[in-house]
């Protein structure tokens, strides 16, 4: 069975190493409880330069996803995880494209719009 | 291990064409990694629409107003620890042994089960106070939005009571722990979808 996955490329979770994966989840969980408490008191604090604090978070919360992909997903690198890569790779790129984009567009048209105060004058 | 080494490099040394079909688990396990990303292209439609959305309060109440952040601090916790027994209960089951895997995915149910009271109460609340999904487009972008986690994390809860009566009834059948596996993913992306909704939503209120 493990050879054959070796062979074929392996599912997404499915680690090798089936034995010391108990580890993984306890330092997966480790890790996400730093980046968690790390977001919420970066949310709270004063100590932190205001306009740095979205920056802030987003790292965090990337850092955080990126830890859950690798110890509880267990998505790696590895040559038999190629498959799960690309695909995880293209779903990336498509959630980027529709937040970014839509951002992006929104707040043109938005600043390209009349307020909407004159907007309701000209009605009348 | 030495064994396994030799068994390795002799497999990489068979070309790709003469492997045959990759084993079912594998190619399940990719199919349903496949639908996993997809919802997760779903979410970020909807991400989408609340990042745009989050200023159009309508002079009605502001995320930074409704949200309680010791509130989501809990629910974020109980989802953690419940990827965490979740994995566990998959590592039982692995091994066969039935009592822990009931055990862990008992653990998992009852911390997926806090999580959605959580949320629940956390809604009724601001229906209650007025604040529903159309009182503006910031309150209806984030009722889609969490409430769609919500929702998948229902689902969850009954695909986890549904896998616990197929392992009574069937024992560890192949069949039984790849749909096992294919739970633990669903339930780990829910996670991760989650550490979203908390930054985005929550801590990123204004």
């Amino acid at each position: 069975m493990e050879m054959e996955s070796i062979a074929q490329g392996a599912a997404p979770g499915s680690n090798a190493g089936t034995h010391g994966s108990r580890r993984s989840y306890v330092v997966g969980l480790g890790y996400a409880v730093i980046l968690t408490l790390a977001s919420f008191w970066v949310s709270s604090t004063d100590l932190v330069y205001p306009p740095g604090v979205p920056i802030l978070l987003g790292v965090l919360a990337i850092a955080q996803m990126g830890v859950h992909l690798i110890f509880f997903l267990h998505i790696s690198s590895a040559p038999d995880q190629a498959n799960n890569i690309l695909a995880l790779a293209f779903g990336i790129f498509v959630v980027g494209l529709t937040v970014f984009a839509s951002i992006i567009i929104m707040s043109h048209l938005n600043h390209a719009m009349m307020p909407m105060d004159r907007l309701m004058q000209m009605q009348r | 291990m030495n064994a396994v080494n030799q068994a390795l490099t002799r497999t990489e040394e068979i070309p790709l064409s003469f492997r045959g079909p990759a084993p079912t688990r594998s190619v399940a396990g990719f199919g349903f990694w496949l639908f996993l990303l997809s919802d997760i292209v779903i979410f970020g439609a909807l991400f989408a629409a609340y990042a745009v959305l989050s200023g159009e309060t309508a002079g009605g109440p502001t995320g930074a107003e409704l949200f309680d952040k010791r509130h989501v601090f809990i629910e974020t916790a109980c989802l953690l620890a419940s990827s965490v027994t979740c994995g566990f209960a998959l590592l039982s089951a692995q091994r066969t042994e039935k009592l822990a895997t009931y055990f862990w995915l008992a653990a998992t149910f009852a911390l997926g089960a806090l999580f959605l009271a959580l949320e629940t109460s956390e809604f009724s609340t601001m229906l209650a106070a007025g604040a529903g999904p159309s009182r503006s487009a910031f309150l209806s972008s984030f009722f889609a939005l969490v409430g769609t986690h919500g929702l998948h994390v229902s689902m969850g809860l009954a695909w986890l009571v549904l896998m616990a009566l197929q392992i009574a009834t069937l024992g560890f059948q192949p069949m039984v722990s790849r749909r096992l596996f294919c739970f633990a993913l669903f339930w780990h992306a829910l996670d991760i979808v989650w550490v979203g909704v908390f930054t985005i939503v929550y801590l990123g209120a204004h």
